[in-house]
């Protein structure tokens, strides 16, 4: 008998006045008791719409099955099948917006909480000590992938299993992307990054660090060192800034750096050798992922006070619902409809306000929603001594200047071809931030598993020839 | 692994790394820098190519100890190995067309300023190097400046060596009696390339600055090293670290400089007592 709650069985998290302190993960993950009773509120329905609604196509009501009859092993493997990251994925991904938007059971209450039951099953199988994976044999045939973010680990994890021979270039001293400089401790710890970055390895990837490929080495020169295929997942690394003045003092961040600092330089650490400010009143300009990210950062390293910044209203918020609430729990404010004009600096080029402009909704824009404009005369000084920009990368020009015939749209993204990731240039393919601007971790890997399946046809119809 | 070959100290602040790095090595340019970290949980610290051998395959370092991680890296032992070693960065020195170059180089800056020297020197331009030390002690480099150097004037502050003076009154000295160069090159303390440019632009004299701002990544990701050229922002690691001194906002580039100073020092004097432990 399935159980037929119309609620989702709720995930445990650390209190909100305790966590905006440390940076320990928030949710804490179900119990085995609550992870079954959750999994079987799932109705094994016939047409499982949720499937439809994963990037990555993992057979949700099969590894729900098993949840309930307490196999989380043979959970994990039918996850597995089909994705590289489990416990990143049921960490970070909206399912919201994917898998759980179609749920039966969301038509009349709550979906299932696929999400949950997904890292449940992944933390599960992390926790077995020997839970050791073999290394395939090899077909003889050498692919290059550029990143190691989740596009670059799951193209790569997916070739490996394949028996392609696969090495990973990493600009960056430590693999793992925008989950190990992007993602905080809290949302998303990185031991887990390195248990799956690990496993990588079992397979047989090898993975070099301190390699900038467009300066340390082209993508010409890997082809001519014997790669014959190139998957390029170097992500949409570059920052962009507000353009108001003010924007270079003593204080003012990208969220890029700001979470960069503190993620995989550790600065949030007393005894940690890289520097972030000591910060008073924050203001994080943005209403996206990273904006909530980084703002509950700043929390975290013991800001009194932290504001989101949005020119929009609530209901535009890029972010995740979850992060909002989350945010909001922490002691975020947020002060919407409002826009940045002018960084103000004292006599030392520290930041001392952030003057803003009210606006108010107009008629909605080319994106759909409702066009923000600047109401006359409403101009306010936020007492701030520090400002973060969190609004948006752009991808990294770092590959297209240095690769002859790769074609790229005007704003930098990687032009491919959908169905394969194969790009304009022979034997090179790309997936992720690097062909879509700044989206998601599972959109990425979405990208990067099409990609494996495209080299794959490639290399298999050259060998033929 | 990046492995020290060779470790010489240049004067008692500054001290010369060879580092075994072939695949930066084998791309490295005048102008251009490295990333390091000297360890596990080390920053990373941005360093400028003082020079390659590319058959070797090591990487020359120059650097002065200033901060924590500098201290820790001259703790480092022939025979040792550095972290992480990544490179090369940034663009490197512009040569085309030059016939006739200034190279004024300022304290450790003179380690940067010599491998463009060199680079020009081996062009076939004419090379005058004009460099500036605090004291006789501190001075670095001199014989292999004076092997690619056509003319060369050593400065230093106190009259202890060389000419008494500033580098400025030097280069000021060789326009004024007519010397006409296509570029001046400028490397050293933020003041000095600041007080060069000024000069320079007096004289109408084209002059390239190399910029070493706060940095992480290096490859254009953070934004921390970002400047104002010509009134636009740019970022030194990716579009620098070489730039047109005479449209580098200097002022906002030298409070930027001073953004973690209360940090480094605090940080520099817990490794001195650090090493200090362990040698008692």
């Amino acid at each position: 008998m399935p159980n037929m709650s119309m609620k989702k069985n709720e995930m445990p998290v650390q209190a909100p006045e305790l966590r905006n302190k440390n940076f320990q993960e928030v949710a804490l993950g179900y119990t085995t008791e609550q992870a079954i009773d959750e999994a079987q509120r799932c109705l094994n329905c016939k047409t499982k719409p949720c499937v439809s609604g994963c990037p990555v196509q993992i057979q949700i009501p099969a590894f729900i099955q098993q949840t309930v009859d307490g196999n989380f092993e043979a959970a994990f493997q039918i996850i597995a099948q089909t994705s590289s990251l489990p416990a990143v994925c049921g960490r970070v991904c909206p399912q919201e917006s994917q898998c759980e938007k179609y749920c039966v059971r969301g038509i009349k209450g709550e979906s299932v909480g696929i999400g949950r039951l997904e890292r449940f099953v992944a933390d599960w199988h992390n926790a077995q000590l020997d839970a050791k994976v073999e290394k395939p044999a090899s077909n003889g045939h050498k692919v290059a992938i550029v990143g190691s973010g989740p596009a670059g680990l799951t193209c790569a994890g997916d070739l490996a299993k394949k028996g392609y021979e696969v090495t990973i270039f990493e600009a960056l001293h430590l693999a793992g992307g925008v989950l190990v400089y992007g993602i905080p401790e809290f949302r998303l710890p990185k031991a887990i990054v390195q248990k799956e970055v690990n496993a990588l390895k079992q397979l047989g990837v090898t993975i070099n660090t301190n390699t900038v490929v467009g300066k340390s080495i082209s993508v010409d020169e890997l082809m001519e060192a014997g790669y014959e295929a190139i998957f390029i997942g170097s992500g949409a690394g570059l920052p962009r800034f507000m353009g108001v003045p003010g924007e270079n003092l003593n204080g003012v961040y990208s969220a890029n750096e700001f979470l960069t600092r503190i993620n995989l330089m550790k600065s949030y650490q007393k005894d940690s050798n890289t520097p972030i400010m000591s910060i008073r009143k924050v203001a994080v300009v943005g209403g996206g992922n990273v904006a909530m990210d980084a703002a509950r950062c700043a929390k975290r390293l013991g800001a009194e006070e932290v504001s989101i910044v949005y020119r929009r209203s609530e209901n535009e918020l890029p972010a995740r619902k979850e992060e909002v609430e989350h945010a909001k729990e922490e002691g975020i404010l947020f002060k919407l409809l409002s826009a940045p004009l002018e960084v103000l600096g004292d006599e030392k080029r520290f930041v001392k306000g952030l003057k803003c402009v009210a606006m108010e909704l107009g008629d909605p824009d080319a994106s759909g929603r409702r066009k923000p404009v600047e109401k006359v005369g409403s101009e306010f000084i936020l007492d701030v001594d520090c400002v973060i920009a969190a609004i948006g990368t752009s991808p990294n020009p770092l590959i297209k200047s240095t690769t002859s015939g790769l074609e790229t749209q005007k704003w930098g993204g990687i032009i491919v071809n959908e169905e394969t990731g194969q790009t304009s240039k022979e034997g090179v393919f790309a997936g992720g931030d690097a062909v879509t601007g700044a989206a998601t971790v599972i959109l990425a890997m979405g990208a990067g598993k099409t990609a494996a399946n495209g080299i794959d046809k490639y290399l298999m119809a050259k060998k033929q020839v | 692994m990046y492995t020290i070959q060779k470790k010489v100290e240049l004067n008692p602040t500054v001290t010369l790394m060879e580092v075994q790095a072939p695949l930066v090595a084998k791309k490295a340019e005048p102008g251009q820098f490295i990333i390091l970290r000297v360890d596990e949980d080390g920053e990373r610290v941005p360093l400028t190519i003082a020079d390659y051998d590319r058959e070797k395959g090591t990487v020359t370092i120059i650097f002065q100890i200033v901060g924590a991680s500098t201290t820790k890296l001259n703790h480092l032992k022939e025979g040792e190995a550095i972290h992480d070693f990544v490179g090369p960065l940034g663009v490197p020195t512009h040569t085309e067309g030059i016939k006739k170059v200034a190279i004024v180089g300022g304290g450790v800056g003179c380690a940067i300023a010599y491998p463009v020297a060199k680079k020009f020197h081996e062009l076939g331009a004419v090379v005058h190097s004009i460099v500036g030390f605090r004291t006789k002690e501190l001075v670095i480099l001199e014989d292999e400046f004076q092997k690619v150097s056509d003319k060369y004037l050593l400065m230093t502050d106190d009259g202890s060596y060389g000419e008494k003076g500033l580098v400025t009154n030097a280069l000021k000295a060789l326009l004024d009696a007519g010397e006409k160069y296509d570029e001046v090159v400028a490397i050293g303390p933020m003041i000095m390339m600041k007080f060069v440019s000024q000069l320079t632009k007096e004289y109408n004299v084209k002059t390239m600055v190399s910029m070493n701002p706060v940095m992480i990544d290096g490859t254009g990701m953070c934004g921390g090293c970002r400047l104002t050229v010509g009134g636009k922002t740019k970022f030194a690691c990716v579009d620098g670290p070489e730039f047109d001194g005479h449209q580098v906002d200097f002022d906002e580039a030298m409070a930027r400089a001073g953004f973690y100073r209360g940090f480094e020092r605090h940080a520099h004097d817990e490794a001195c007592n650090l090493f200090k432990k362990e040698v008692n």
